[in-house]
């Protein structure tokens, strides 16, 4: 149990390292002068040696890392170029809405979905199963942005129930928070409780062929207990696995629904980061999110011992 | 960890490939009737069995048709024209007009070309190079280590952000979209192939041949190289529709293909300032976006269920 708990912490090292090369090399690998390119078209050559300089692109390249890789492990992400404040600060001040919206969301699928695929599951080839199937692909398939926009001019428009735009931080009132990200975390919810539900169905259909599912209904036990007791949690382990692997989707989703709802967070920061072809930004939101991303997987990972004793590889 | 095989992958699991029913791409179907049945029964015989596969081909069909013919069937997508500003749909606009006064319709049938192509375009690259790399790693132990190690590490980036960051650096532009969206789509090819050729090589046929004296070439080429086929058109067909939506998202944000070009995500990106008074602007290319990803899906889907029934109970 330790030695796994370990194994899998460790091997998070080298997975992080490799993002961070890539992350940096990005700006190297590229054709052309990274000065030039962070400057943009209509840069004067003054401009440029002032970037080169700030950002150290004068030194050679190990040295560059080095110096990155210190100031990483100092909790230093370097400092924007468009408004001049260290981004850690920046992504401080855009946490609160994304990561709001995110856990939202993230409760709303696994509520909705997990359930929903049990349920197909075992009323397989019926109309609910048919339907939860339609949904999951249909699910999967319109973007999050074009179900944005359709939620916000039925709910927000037409019956004005709720804001097309904008959040509410939580201290302003729980009511107008609530409100501010429903919407939202619905229409990011939708491809992740798609991608779970269909995953979740076929797992619990393929455990619902077990012997011991046979035997607990021989042995009298009712369906709901049969299902959440022996179906579900034999089933889990795929299940978990592919919320730790939706999490990139949902991260992807995050950036779009900000957008298209107006939410000042992470998402509208690396837009805004984009425009002004901030790269420090965009580079060190890359670093959040994928470390962000590997610890959900990590998390996913220890969760397999709760739910299946077998794993202790 | 992003890095386990045990993980199931929302398309389809590779190890679980049988050999025997990947020797076999197209479904006979129950014919035993003598002598080979005739072209059009097979078809009919398919659509029978997989009409969503048969529907979303359709449907794509239709799309690069439009694709192909946009000048004939629809006015220059930007003209501008701005008496018409904004204007509802209606028997001369069919979609309504944006805020220039350009043609909604238009636009929206000469953003079919933009998307197809970059999800083709994608499709074909990454299947490409994913390929190369995924047998290399297959069989050169060394080669494995590092290349896997590596795709681990791109895995974690989430494929949005990555494809944001290369158009940040590239600038906009439909080549530059390609190549940044095929990055993130190419490890999971690799772990593709590479777990198919993982299987293969134990294989009792692949073992006589490299016994027999068999060059590694001959034994990639004739033995390996066909039984990655079938569960590669599947991939392909997931990493078309992504990609399609990816694109539609770049765009959105600014991020993909140039303003001047009529894309889906280009138009939708110009109509949301106008949400409240012209919704056609967005309405009408998202309506075509998710129609052309839920073809590529449901096809993809189909042939999923038609290459490979042993996943095709699982889903």
């Amino acid at each position: 149990m330790y030695a796994y708990v370990m194994r899998r912490v460790v091997a998070i090292i080298p997975v992080m390292a490799v993002v961070g090369i890539f992350v940096f090399l990005l700006l190297h690998l590229t054709p052309g002068d990274p000065a030039a390119i962070i400057a943009g078209d209509y840069a004067s050559p003054a401009d440029i040696e002032k970037i080169r300089a700030r950002l150290g692109l004068d030194q050679p390249i190990h040295v560059q890392f080095a110096r990155w890789v210190g100031q990483l492990a100092h909790g230093d992400l370097g400092v924007s170029i468009f408004s001049n404040l260290p981004v850690t600060k920046l992504i401080g001040q855009r946490l609160e809405p994304t990561f709001a919206l995110c856990v939202a969301t993230i409760i709303l699928s696994i509520v909705i979905a997990v359930p929903l695929g049990v349920f197909a599951a075992w009323r397989a080839g019926t109309f609910v199963d048919r339907a939860t199937m339609v949904f999951a692909v249909l699910g999967f398939s319109v973007p999050i942005f074009v179900i944005g926009y359709i939620l916000m001019y039925v709910f927000a428009i037409e019956l004005r129930w709720l804001p097309a735009q904008g959040y509410k931080p939580l201290a302003d009132g729980f009511v107008p928070f609530l409100r501010s990200i429903i919407l939202p975390s619905i229409a990011l919810s939708t491809l992740y409780t798609a991608l779970i539900a269909r995953i979740s169905r076929a797992s619990v259909l393929e455990v619902l062929t077990e012997d011991y599912i046979r035997t607990a209904h021989a042995k009298g036990l009712s369906s709901p207990i049969v299902l959440m007791r022996h179906a579900l949690r034999n089933a889990a382990v795929p299940i978990v696995t592919i919320i730790g692997i939706g999490i990139a989707l949902l991260i992807g989703g995050v950036v779009v629904t900000e957008s298209v709802f107006n939410i000042p967070g992470l998402g509208r920061l690396t837009v805004d980061a984009i425009l002004h072809r901030d790269y420090p930004v965009i580079q060190a939101i890359i670093l959040v999110f994928s470390g962000v991303y590997v610890f959900i997987n990590l998390l996913a990972d220890l969760a397999y011992t709760l739910f299946d004793p077998r794993i202790r590889y | 960890m992003g890095s386990e095989p045990r993980r199931p992958p929302p398309a389809r699991e590779p190890g679980a490939v049988e050999v025997a029913t990947l020797a076999a791409p197209a479904p006979a179907g129950p014919s035993p009737t003598r002598g080979r049945p005739e072209l059009a029964a097979r078809l009919r015989d398919y659509g029978r069995r997989y009409p969503t596969a048969v529907a979303g081909a359709i449907i794509l069909v239709a799309l690069a048709l439009v694709a192909l013919v946009a000048p004939l069937i629809a006015p220059d997508p930007v003209r501008l024209n701005p008496i018409n500003r904004l204007r509802p749909p209606s028997g001369d606009f069919w979609f309504g007009a944006d805020f220039l006064g350009r043609d909604v319709y238009a636009r929206t049938i000469y953003g079919t070309r933009i998307s197809l192509t970059v999800g083709l375009a994608v499709a074909a690259v990454s299947v490409a190079g994913g390929l190369a790399i995924g047998l290399l790693a297959g069989y050169v132990r060394w080669v494995d280590t590092v290349v896997m190690r590596v795709m681990d590490g791109v895995m974690a980036i989430p494929g949005v952000l990555l494809a944001i960051a290369l158009i940040s650096l590239t600038g906009a532009g439909v080549g530059n979209v390609i190549i940044a969206i095929t990055v993130p789509e190419i490890p999971r090819v690799v772990r593709l192939v590479r777990s198919v050729v993982l299987t293969i090589r134990e294989q009792p046929y692949v073992e006589a041949a490299v016994a027999g004296g068999t060059r590694l070439p001959k034994i990639l080429w004739m033995h390996i190289l066909p039984n990655t086929v079938a569960p590669l058109i599947v991939q392909a067909t997931y990493v078309c529709a992504s990609a399609i939506v990816i694109e539609a998202i770049l765009s959105f944000l600014g991020a993909g293909t140039p303003p001047e070009i009529p894309s889906w995500g280009n138009i939708m990106a110009e109509g949301r300032v106008y949400v409240q008074v012209a919704p056609w602007m967005i309405f009408f290319p998202g309506v075509f976006l998710a129609v052309a990803v839920l073809a590529v899906n449901i096809l993809g889907d189909g042939l999923r269920d038609s290459l490979d029934p042993r996943i095709a109970r699982r889903m």
